[in-house]
């Protein structure tokens, strides 16, 4: 069951000083209300793992890790390899995050970075069969959050496409009833790049990349994840407002400009 | 129930749809309220196959009690599909899908109800889906705003929800469970008319700009629509209550 969350208490002038700065086209950390915070991506940290990337959105830090490995497809999808994305609100993040079974919140991050990476056809299903019906390659990408300082549906969208396009897999070949490594890898193929681009609305104004204190006092927030086409290929509303039809259409035209800015610093570290 | 086979055409030479719609056309919409007698409010609906009964309690005590919050009520949302409501039994255990959809749907119902009047209390929506024929969590959101005010809890506006999407390249209305398989986009849109305010908006699929744009403004002109029939369902259960009370002959007084 879904519940009204209990929000850390916020001190009322902190709350003030943010929307006030807001209102008056500024923000907290002096940032344009267009702007994203620094971007820092850093690839292959995590030798053990098919692909790595850590990204820093300012000061929010996001780890993804790709491991690929064999399995059996779904029932319903016998031509197709499987793709699970998962996200862990890492206790060690935030003074907010709790141990136990996923929260809402962590449910709400996979599915929606999983969204567009599925939703872009980023990553060719067909291409992982092995064994049609039997044996396919599973792709499982595994977000964790180190820090947690806002935006992280961002973050983690940065963090699982650059991860991906560093990923490597190891060429498998059937011999008889035995699935055999033949030796060397290649480079995991991506079709798309899906970015995701969130937006924050403070009192009236609509904000790019929440910080955690405009997070705190933001009414909503959506996700707009575009591809490399400029197409949209997921969104998510989040919040206990909403928003009006005007400052949708503008923040999907603004979310192609961003996407497309961000794509460029991540595929170019991911080469790196 | 064997699933049915992936159809050839989603939209035929006429323009029609397979199930004979326009692209613009909303599938039959059936609503019904108070009809659930525990209940503090209830409602039912029907849109294309899917069959959805909503029960509201509340505002009722927090429990347990450290939930509540001290200046307003707090929203409970659960969105379950009953296990038989698919082809492929469903676990009833809760998904991911499902945790994600209640918390969508509780969202798009904050914006209206006048929290801030019962302090410390709960109202749980608690959102069954019987039979499944997609755009469920639409449906599931016109029948909680109706049941919130069979409830007679205060809100602002009822909310209403319908889903848009994208088949053979044409933006098309309130998709049913094939063409949102088959078809190429998705866009569920909740929208409160008259504070102009789109309360729930998820988007899953491929759609330029232009597209979104004119999704939009399809499933907001049809959630206008829906919200009318919201208003007329509230309006003939007064109505039959009112009969009742007229006809009811006064009973003699004996001395």
């Amino acid at each position: 069951m879904s519940a009204t969350p209990q929000l850390p208490p916020v001190a009322k002038l902190e709350q003030k000083t943010v929307v006030d700065l807001v209102t008056k086209g500024k923000r907290i950390d002096e940032r344009g209300l267009e702007s994203y915070r620094p971007i820092q991506i850093q690839v292959g940290l995590i030798e053990k793992a098919n692909g790595s990337a850590q990204v820093f959105l300012g000061k929010s830090k996001v780890l993804a890790g790709i491991k690929i490995e064999t399995g059996e497809p779904f029932p319903d999808t016998p031509e197709e390899g499987v793709l699970t994305v998962n996200a862990e609100l890492v206790p060690l993040a935030s003074p907010s995050f709790e141990m136990g079974p996923p929260s809402e919140a962590a449910i709400e991050l996979s599915r929606v970075v999983d969204r567009g990476i599925r939703e872009s056809k980023a990553i060719d299903l067909k291409s992982l069969v092995i064994q049609k019906g039997k044996k396919v390659q599973v792709v499982y990408v595994d977000v964790y959050v180190l820090d947690h300082d806002g935006n992280l549906i961002d973050a983690a969208s940065m963090a699982a496409l650059a991860a991906l396009a560093n990923s490597k897999v190891a060429k498998m070949e059937v011999k008889g009833d035995e699935l055999v490594a033949k030796g060397g890898h290649h480079q995991l193929p991506l079709n798309n790049h899906p970015v995701a681009v969130t937006f924050a609305k403070i009192d009236k104004t609509i904000v790019v990349d929440p910080s955690l204190e405009e997070e705190q006092v933001m009414s909503a927030r959506l996700t707009v994840t575009i591809d490399k086409n400029g197409h949209l290929c997921a969104m998510q509303k989040g919040g206990l407002y909403g928003f009006t039809p005007d400052e949708l259409k503008k923040a999907v035209n603004l979310a192609v400009a961003k996407a497309a800015e961000n794509r460029a610093k991540i595929m170019a570290a991911a080469k790196g | 129930m064997p699933e049915p086979k992936q159809p050839e055409k989603l939209i035929d030479e006429k323009g029609l749809r397979i199930d004979g719609r326009r692209l613009d056309q909303l599938r039959p919409l059936k609503l019904e309220v108070g009809l659930l007698d525990k209940a503090d409010g209830s409602a039912y609906i029907e849109q294309g196959k899917n069959k959805i009964l909503v029960a509201v309690y509340g505002p009722r005590e927090a429990h347990p009690k450290h939930i509540a919050m001290p200046e307003r009520a707090v929203i409970r949302c659960r969105y379950h599909m009953a296990p038989f409501s698919v082809d492929e039994r469903k676990s009833p255990a809760p998904s991911r899908r499902e945790m994600e959809l209640s918390k969508v749907i509780r969202e798009s119902l904050e914006p209206v109800v006048l929290t801030d009047l019962y302090p410390r209390t709960t109202i749980d929506v608690f959102i069954e889906v019987l039979q499944s024929d997609g755009g469920s969590r639409c449906a599931g959101i016109t029948a909680a705003s109706l049941a919130l005010a069979d409830a007679g809890i205060p809100m602002k506006e009822l909310v209403a929800a319908c889903a848009v999407g994208k088949i053979q390249g044409k933006m098309a209305l309130d998709l049913s469970d094939a063409e949102d398989k088959y078809g190429d986009a998705d866009l569920p849109v909740a929208l409160v008319p008259n504070m102009g305010l789109v309360t729930l908006l998820q988007m899953d699929g491929n759609l330029t700009t232009a597209e979104f744009e004119q999704g939009l403004s399809m499933a907001m002109e049809a959630c206008k629509t829906i919200h009318t029939m919201q208003r007329e369902t509230l309006k003939k259960k007064y109505a039959t209550i009112k009969d009742a009370v007229e006809e009811r002959e006064e009973p003699e007084i004996v001395a």
